[in-house]
């Protein structure tokens, strides 16, 4: 189940962030946070995304890929341009790499071929987010947009 | 020294001549490939569309308002127009020119598109309300396939561009007409573009002479 995707970009900075939650109160959901508390913890990540890549024993560590927790996991990829798109699913999802780098691929469609894109800045692009959310949909079928 | 230089002339000759060969040899395919059967699908469509996304980035910067983007990217697309119809009437149509009214625009709704897009338009109405105006929609535009529309510019279509390429073929075929692009949302659909053709009212009364006859 995918619980929310972010993209973060070369600065740290959070340019996309959503929800999703399958509509029923009975399946978890990530926790909702302010606008400011979503750019603080991505800033984390990207801090520590960049420990883990500097400080690794051997050459060429391209860092966090994945974060394992109780609850949830996220799965992060990292673009060759530096900017990292992180996936949150629940802990049994299977196959996460390849859904992330599907994220990557409607990112590098729907939101680099737009004209009306500044790279580094907050990403609205409609067209991203119908195909994202029908991307969920073929995971979680009664995701809802929150 | 005079040698020295004259060596290093010919060996900047000779570097020259080599490139000039490729261009030679790469011209020769290029002339070498049938006109009348194209291959197809040889264009990929990640390489056009970040070309078309860098010329409305382009034109962007040049234009005041939305109006004048429109008008920029028609006047692009208009100039596609003039040598796709010389091609395609060559083409398909054995240099013969539509001279009806409703074939000049099916040749667009079918040939052009095909030729374009790799398949016909998904519809070619008459409106209703206007006798002039003619509407080729499409539900999936290509040129808008990854493009969305800020919402602060909702009425921005930059299927202008497209509609650029149709009023220069009409143009061409002696249908002098206004083409604009729209987006007209229908079930389904969200992102529909609708061409609308506006003909010169010389244009419908010449229709009407020749269907009087």
């Amino acid at each position: 189940m995918i619980l929310g995707v972010w993209i973060i970009n070369k600065a740290g900075g959070l340019v996309f962030q959503r929800d999703f939650t399958t509509g029923s109160n009975a399946e978890p959901a990530l926790a909702k946070l302010s606008t400011n508390d979503y750019l603080v913890l991505a800033g984390t990540f990207h801090g520590v995304h960049a420990i883990t890549s500097r400080i690794s024993p051997m050459a060429g560590s391209t860092g966090i890929e994945v974060l394992e927790t109780d609850t949830f996991t996220a799965t992060c990829h990292q673009t060759p341009t530096g900017i990292k798109i992180v996936l949150f699913t629940d802990p049994n999802q299977a196959n996460t790499e390849a859904l992330v780098r599907h994220v990557y691929n409607l990112y590098a469609d729907y939101v680099m071929k737009n004209p009306f894109y500044t790279p580094e800045m907050p990403v609205r692009c409609e067209l991203f987010d119908v195909h994202l959310f029908k991307l969920v949909q073929t995971v979680n079928p009664a995701a809802t947009q929150a | 020294m005079q040698q020295a230089l004259s060596g290093m002339n010919s060996r900047l000759s000779s570097i020259g001549g080599s490139v000039v060969g490729a261009g030679d040899a790469r011209t020769r395919a290029q002339l070498d490939r049938s006109i009348t059967r194209p291959r197809v699908g040889e264009v990929s469509l990640s390489a056009f569309a970040f070309l078309f996304s860098e010329l409305v980035q382009y034109s962007q910067k040049h234009v005041k308002g939305i109006q004048d983007l429109e008008k920029r990217l028609n006047l692009v697309g208009y100039r596609v127009g003039q040598r796709l119809l010389e091609l395609l009437v060559f083409r398909d149509r054995g240099s013969k020119r539509d001279v009806k009214l409703l074939n000049a625009l099916l040749f667009i709704n079918t040939n052009v598109w095909k030729a374009l897009f790799g398949k016909p338009a998904d519809s070619l109405e008459k409106s209703s309300e206007h006798d002039d105006e003619y509407m080729i929609s499409d539900n999936d535009l290509v040129v808008n396939r990854y493009i969305s529309i800020p919402k602060e510019m909702a009425q921005l279509n930059t299927g202008a561009f497209v509609a650029g390429i149709v009023e220069a073929m009409l143009d061409g075929s002696g249908f002098p007409a206004r083409v604009t692009a729209h987006t007209v949302p229908v079930a389904g659909f969200p992102f529909r573009t609708t061409i609308l053709i506006k003909f010169d009212a010389k244009v419908m009364e010449r229709e009407k002479r020749l269907a009087d006859k």
